[in-house]
């Protein structure tokens, strides 16, 4: 059979690795678009509160964040050590908010404007009073649909 | 003057840079998804409109309150978060029609016929000394009664349980919508209580 002939030996050629890059760009290219970058550099430390009915926030883009809680340990002592409040990467106060949701309002779509939603990342060691503060100055910028941010817990676990 | 050859660049290290890209970008996403507790905040009332005149009833009316001391007080009485639960569901439900829980009235919804609906609301009231967690607790305990009230409500009508109902699907959200009908959740949040404080 021709498959065992004697004498003549086949060297294998090394495997072109031309097309690799175009592989790796590929790889590059999917994940730039199918992820946004991470915006905000949170200087809070912010703990949310764990519970057991949690959903999903479905659309990235529609989000805006509001932080809520004490400054980080090596921001404390510029900043005290009471809870702030942090709009995109700056501290702010419960007077800003309102110019803060129309910014972002401005940034979105016509269409999408009504899906707007805006998620309180909070510390679960904060006082309500701030936190009712915040939703009145969303209330007052018609910016209804909250959303309370948390993390999952097993349920039975108390 | 001798005209050097154009040597070919050399590309072994295109794939270096391109992998240099890569991880700088999986490094610096994000691919975590945000969760929580959504919810509607009510909007302003109006400004030539004052407080709401439609009185409700005081049976229909659920009194969640929490104090500054974080603790739980339902009806003027304190109980445990454990039992907040079951509370809710019974005065929802109201199955032994008792004279003091919510009342219930008749309602044409999808799906289900006519049906008894709750009129009953729940009024969640904190002051501002509370802490945001025993709130989210709370809020969290509200949502579970509710939920677990539609799952068997959907369980008993359509085998299915409530949570898995996909609102993508037209029927399923037709469904969806119905349960939220025949079962709404109604939790009112009062103006926060200036007194007491932090």
């Amino acid at each position: 059979m021709s498959r065992f002939r004697p004498g003549k030996k086949k060297v294998l050629p090394p495997i072109n690795t031309a097309s690799l890059p175009d592989c790796i760009f590929l790889l590059l290219f999917f994940f730039m678009v199918t992820s946004d970058l991470r915006q905000t550099n949170i200087k809070l430390s912010v703990q949310t509160p764990q519970v057991t009915e949690i959903k999903k926030l479905e659309k990235k883009s529609l989000v805006s964040y509001i932080y809520v809680g004490r400054p980080m340990p090596q921001l404390q002592a510029v900043y005290g050590t009471e809870p702030r409040i942090q709009l995109n990467d700056v501290f702010a106060t419960t007077d800003d908010i309102r110019d803060f949701i129309s910014s972002e309002r401005e940034q979105m779509d016509e269409v999408e404007q009504k899906q707007m939603t805006v998620s309180l990342k909070i510390d679960k060691d904060t006082k309500m009073g701030v936190v009712s503060d915040i939703k009145q100055e969303l209330r007052k910028a018609s910016a209804l649909k909250i959303n309370y941010s948390a993390r999952r817990k097993s349920p039975g676990m108390r | 003057m001798a005209r050097r050859e154009l040597q070919p660049i050399n590309a072994g290290s295109m794939a270096d840079i391109a992998f240099l890209l890569l991880i700088f970008f999986l490094v610096s996403t994000t691919m975590d998804v945000d969760t929580g507790l959504p919810r509607l905040l009510p909007p302003m009332p109006e400004e030539d409109q004052s407080e709401d005149k439609s009185e409700i009833k005081k049976r229909n009316v659920f009194v969640v309150l929490i104090n500054k001391d974080d603790q739980l007080f339902v009806e003027t009485e304190i109980v445990d978060i454990g039992a907040l639960k079951k509370l809710t569901k019974e005065f929802i439900m109201n199955p032994d029609d008792n004279p003091n829980l919510s009342e219930k009235r008749l309602e044409y919804v999808d799906y289900f016929g006519n049906v008894m609906v709750t009129k009953g609301v729940i009024s969640l009231q904190n002051d501002i000394g509370t802490s945001y967690g025993k709130y989210i607790e709370v809020q969290n305990e509200l949502a579970a009664a509710i939920n677990e009230l539609r799952n068997d409500l959907c369980l008993q009508k359509f085998g299915r349980r409530y949570n898995d109902l996909d609102p993508l699907n037209e029927t399923e959200k037709g469904i969806i919508e119905a349960v939220k009908k025949v079962l709404p959740m109604a939790i009112s949040e009062a103006e926060p209580n200036k007194t007491g404080g932090s």
